[in-house]
C-alpha cells in the first residue's frame, strides 16, 4: 500500500502543481474549469494508450522511443507554455480591464485556454502514464486489490491536496502582483522543462554535446528530497546541471523574455495610433 | 494594429525546435555494458565504468513486470515493460559512486556505477 501512496503521490503533484498554476493563470476566465477538464480528461486517456503501447513505444526509434516521446511531450508544452505568455503580454491589460465588464467575449479567454488545456493534458499524460504501468506491476504481482486501492487513492488525495495549496496560495497574493509572478513562473516552468527534454535527447542518443557537469548540489539540496522534488517540478531545480541543460534552461528564459517582449504592445504606437 | 503575434511565435518556435534537432551529435561509440532485472533485483548490481565517459547501458527486464531504471545521479529515468530491453546513453561521469534503483521495486532493485 506505501508504494503505492508514495508513488501515486509523487505523480499526481508533480502533474497537479502544473495544474495549479495553470488553474490561477486563468483565474477568472470563462469556461476555464472546462478547459482543464478537457485537458486532464485527455491526458488520463493518452496515459491509458501510452502505457498499453509501452512497449512498441520503447523500441522504437532503436530502443529510444520512450526518451523521444518524453522529449516531444516536454518540447511542445514549452513552445505552448511560450505562446501563452506571449498572447497573455499582449492581450493581458485589455483583459484586465475587461475582467469586470460583464459578458466578456468569449473568445477572448480561448485562446491561451487551449494552449494550456495542451499544457495540463501532456502533464497529466507524462505522470499519468507512469502511474499506470506502476501499478499494472503491483496487480500483476498479486498485491491486493484493497490495499492498492487505499494506497492509490490516498496518494491522489494527498498530491490534489499539495495542488490546491499551490493554487490558493498564488490566488491570494496582491491582485497587481498575480500577473507578474505567474508570467515568471511559467517562464521557470518552461525552461525546466526544455532542460529536462534535453537530457532526454541525451539519454536517446540524440545529442552528445556540452554533456559535463556544472556543479553538484545533490549534498545541499538533493532532487530526491521533498523540497528538491516541489523545486525540480516548479523552476526546474536540478542537482547536478549538464552544461547543455543550464544553456536551454537561460535560452529559454531569454527566448521566453524575448517574445514576450515582441508582443507587447508598444505604449507610443498605441499613442500615436 | 495588425495581429502578427502568432505567426511569429510560431516562427520562432519552429526555429527552436529546428536548432534543437541540430544539435543532436552522432552516437557516441563508447562502450557498451547489460544489467539484466530478475526477480526485482539488478545484475549485476555493481560495475565499474569509465570515467569522463560516455556508455551505453542495456537494460534486459526478466521479470513479467513493468521496471523504471532510475538514477538521480546519472539522470536516467526509463520504464522498461515485462520481458523486454531498454537502451539508455549516460555520461560523462565524473569520477565517483552512481547508485541506481527500480523505482517500481525500491525495497530490492538497487545498485551502483562506480566510474573510475
Amino acid at each position: 500500500m506505501l508504494g503505492a501512496l508514495v508513488i501515486v503521490f509523487r505523480e499526481v503533484l508533480e502533474a497537479g502543481l502544473i495544474i495549479g498554476i495553470v488553474l490561477a493563470a486563468t483565474r477568472g476566465l470563462l469556461d476555464r474549469g472546462r478547459w482543464v477538464m478537457l485537458g486532464i480528461l485527455a491526458g488520463a486517456a493518452g496515459a491509458g494508450i501510452v502505457a498499453l503501447f509501452a512497449e512498441h513505444i520503447s523500441e522504437a526509434f532503436e530502443g529510444s522511443g520512450q526518451e523521444l516521446l518524453n522529449a516531444s511531450v516536454l518540447s511542445a508544452a514549452v513552445v505552448m507554455l511560450m505562446w501563452h505568455n506571449a498572447w497573455m503580454a499582449r492581450h493581458g491589460r485589455e483583459m484586465a480591464s475587461e475582467m469586470a465588464a460583464v459578458g466578456r467575449a468569449v473568445s477572448a479567454g480561448t485562446r491561451p485556454m487551449t494552449a494550456l488545456a495542451v499544457v495540463v493534458g501532456l502533464a497529466v499524460l507524462r505522470e499519468g502514464a507512469e502511474i499506470v504501468l506502476f501499478l499494472y506491476g503491483i496487480v500483476a504481482t498479486g498485491t491486493s486489490g484493497a490495499a492498492l486501492l487505499t494506497g492509490g487513492l490516498l496518494g491522489i488525495a494527498g498530491g490534489a491536496a499539495l495542488s490546491a495549496l499551490t493554487y490558493f496560495g498564488l490566488v491570494a497574493l496582491p491582485t497587481r502582483h498575480v500577473f507578474t509572478v505567474i508570467t515568471v513562473l511559467i517562464a521557470l516552468l518552461a525552461a525546466g522543462m526544455a532542460a529536462q527534454a534535453v537530457q532526454y535527447f541525451d539519454a536517446a542518443g540524440w545529442v552528445d554535446v556540452l554533456g559535463n557537469r556544472v556543479w553538484d548540489s545533490s549534498g545541499y539540496l538533493p532532487q530526491d528530497g521533498i523540497m528538491g522534488r516541489l523545486l525540480h517540478t516548479l523552476i526546474g531545480y536540478t542537482d547536478r546541471p549538464t552544461e547543455l541543460q543550464l544553456v536551454t534552461y537561460l535560452a529559454t528564459l531569454a527566448a521566453m523574455a524575448l517574445l514576450t517582449w515582441i508582443a507587447a504592445p508598444r505604449r507610443t504606437a498605441a499613442a500615436a495610433a | 494594429m495588425v495581429d502578427h503575434t502568432n505567426p511569429m511565435i510560431r516562427a520562432a518556435a519552429l526555429a527552436l525546435m529546428i536548432a534543437m534537432l541540430g544539435l543532436a551529435g552522432n552516437a557516441a561509440r563508447a562502450q557498451e555494458l547489460t544489467i539484466t532485472i530478475k526477480d526485482h533485483k539488478f545484475q549485476p548490481a555493481e560495475l565499474r565504468v569509465p570515467a569522463k565517459k560516455r556508455f551505453t547501458v542495456y537494460v534486459v527486464n526478466d521479470d513479467p513486470t513493468p521496471e523504471e531504471f532510475e538514477s538521480v545521479s546519472m539522470k536516467v529515468e526509463k520504464v522498461i515493460t515485462g520481458k523486454s530491453k531498454g537502451v539508455v546513453r549516460i555520461g560523462p561521469l565524473d569520477p565517483g559512486r552512481y547508485e541506481f534503483f527500480g523505482d517500481f521495486n525500491q525495497a530490492t532493485a538497487q545498485g551502483v556505477m562506480i566510474a573510475e
